[in-house]
């Protein structure tokens, strides 16, 4: 036994009790696992989706469905617009959410209440713009069991393309609206000065964890969607 | 003191140059994502297609690993935590390569079986008209009764 713990210090000190072997916070460790179980079921929906799609002999063309923009003038296409801007938004999101962990590491309050709240904005941009796609795709008349969309060669489709993005941007779109309510209680702990009583903002970085998971996905999402 | 204040203040700027770093490379990469995305939209070879979208894929992957990485911060954790984690997620690999192969086949056997099935990838619908949304519906339905052919080939 002691012949083990002399030939690798590191790991003895890691694994000899007293201390976290993860050097981590339980709750720290365990949001990480909650992240992994919702990538399998991510991963699921969106491999069911390519499954589907090797399946099939014809597809809709993204360029051809996701073409609109608001405010713009009837019969003005603009594929991939609208969605680099929804891209963009969950990014800058995501980098002001960095900067109010970073804050919250340094006990910087102020820095915590400013970033959250850039952080909360850039959620509800995201969930507006959601919003207005998928209410302009359903007066097209593209709805779960509904798809006006033809194939890209001009042949008959079938429901499969719609049901999967309303399916999946859906339960993306439901991880942003949870996200920011999450977010929105981190500010209201904040301003009330709970973090800084405990002496540490570990709150805010769990928080943190579970918004850049939901950018994560969306880059998934957004390619596999619109560009593939 | 001092000594630890300038420590925390040297930490401090590393760390905000790497989110400025991180940053750029996610916009960088979502940009030309966006601009292969532009280019696709009219291309008609289906070999280049195949590469922007490999490439598009590639992109995916890296953006993925620097959010991972440095805005989740798992890079700066401990091997062990690291790995409980990663290799778990190592069952992608399978998962996307077994699935994606079945689908294929299953085209492959129904093309092959199926011969209403591959009639109908045949029949073109009439192109709709720009902005007449409601006629374009019409037609995607009507399209959906076209009975299943009279004496559909038999396979021995």
């Amino acid at each position: 036994m002691s012949t083990t713990t002399t030939a690798s210090p590191n790991e003895a000190k890691l694994w000899g009790g007293g201390k976290s072997p993860f050097n981590s916070e339980y709750g720290k460790v365990m949001m990480w696992y909650f992240l992994m179980s919702d990538a399998f079921t991510f991963g699921a929906f969106l491999i069911s989706y390519g499954t589907v799609r090797f399946s099939t002999n014809g597809w809709p063309n993204s360029n051809e469905v996701f073409r609109s923009f608001p405010f713009a003038p009837e019969g003005v296409h603009a594929p991939l617009v609208f969605v680099s801007i929804m891209t963009f938004i969950l990014i800058i999101s995501s980098v002001t959410m960095v900067l109010a962990v970073h804050a919250g590491k340094n006990m910087d309050k102020s820095g915590v209440v400013r970033n959250m709240i850039w952080t909360i904005i850039g959620g509800l941009a995201f969930l507006s713009c959601q919003a207005w796609e998928w209410n302009h795709l359903h007066s097209e008349g593209a709805w779960w069991g509904m798809n006006p969309f033809l194939n890209a060669d001009g042949t008959a489709s079938s429901t499969n393309f719609t049901n999967f993005f309303f399916t999946i941007t859906g339960f993306h779109g439901f991880h942003v609206f949870s996200g920011v309510v999450i977010n929105i209680i981190m500010l209201i702990m904040t301003l009330l000065n709970k973090f800084e009583q405990r002496g540490h903002y570990l709150m805010i970085e769990k928080a943190g964890l579970y918004w850049h998971f939901v950018d994560l996905v969306w880059v998934f999402v957004f390619t596999i969607f619109y560009l593939l | 003191m001092s000594h630890t204040h300038t420590d925390q203040e040297a930490h401090n700027k590393e760390a905000m140059a790497e989110i400025k770093k991180v940053t750029i490379i996610l916009s960088v990469f979502t940009i030309i994502e966006l601009i292969l995305g532009f280019w696709m939209i009219g291309m008609t070879s289906v070999g280049l297609k195949l590469a922007v979208k490999g490439t598009i894929v590639i992109l995916m992957m890296a953006k993925a690993f620097y959010i991972v990485a440095y805005f989740m911060h798992l890079k700066h954790e401990v091997k062990n935590l690291i790995m409980t984690i990663v290799v778990p997620l190592m069952l992608f690999v399978w998962f996307i390569a077994a699935f994606l192969w079945d689908g294929n086949s299953f085209r492959n056997l129904r093309n092959n079986y199926d011969p209403y099935f591959k009639e109908q990838a045949t029949i073109k619908v009439e192109k709709k008209e720009e902005g007449e949304h409601g006629a374009t519906k019409h037609k995607a339905t009507e399209v959906k009764e076209i009975p299943a052919p009279s004496a559909p080939v038999e396979k021995h």
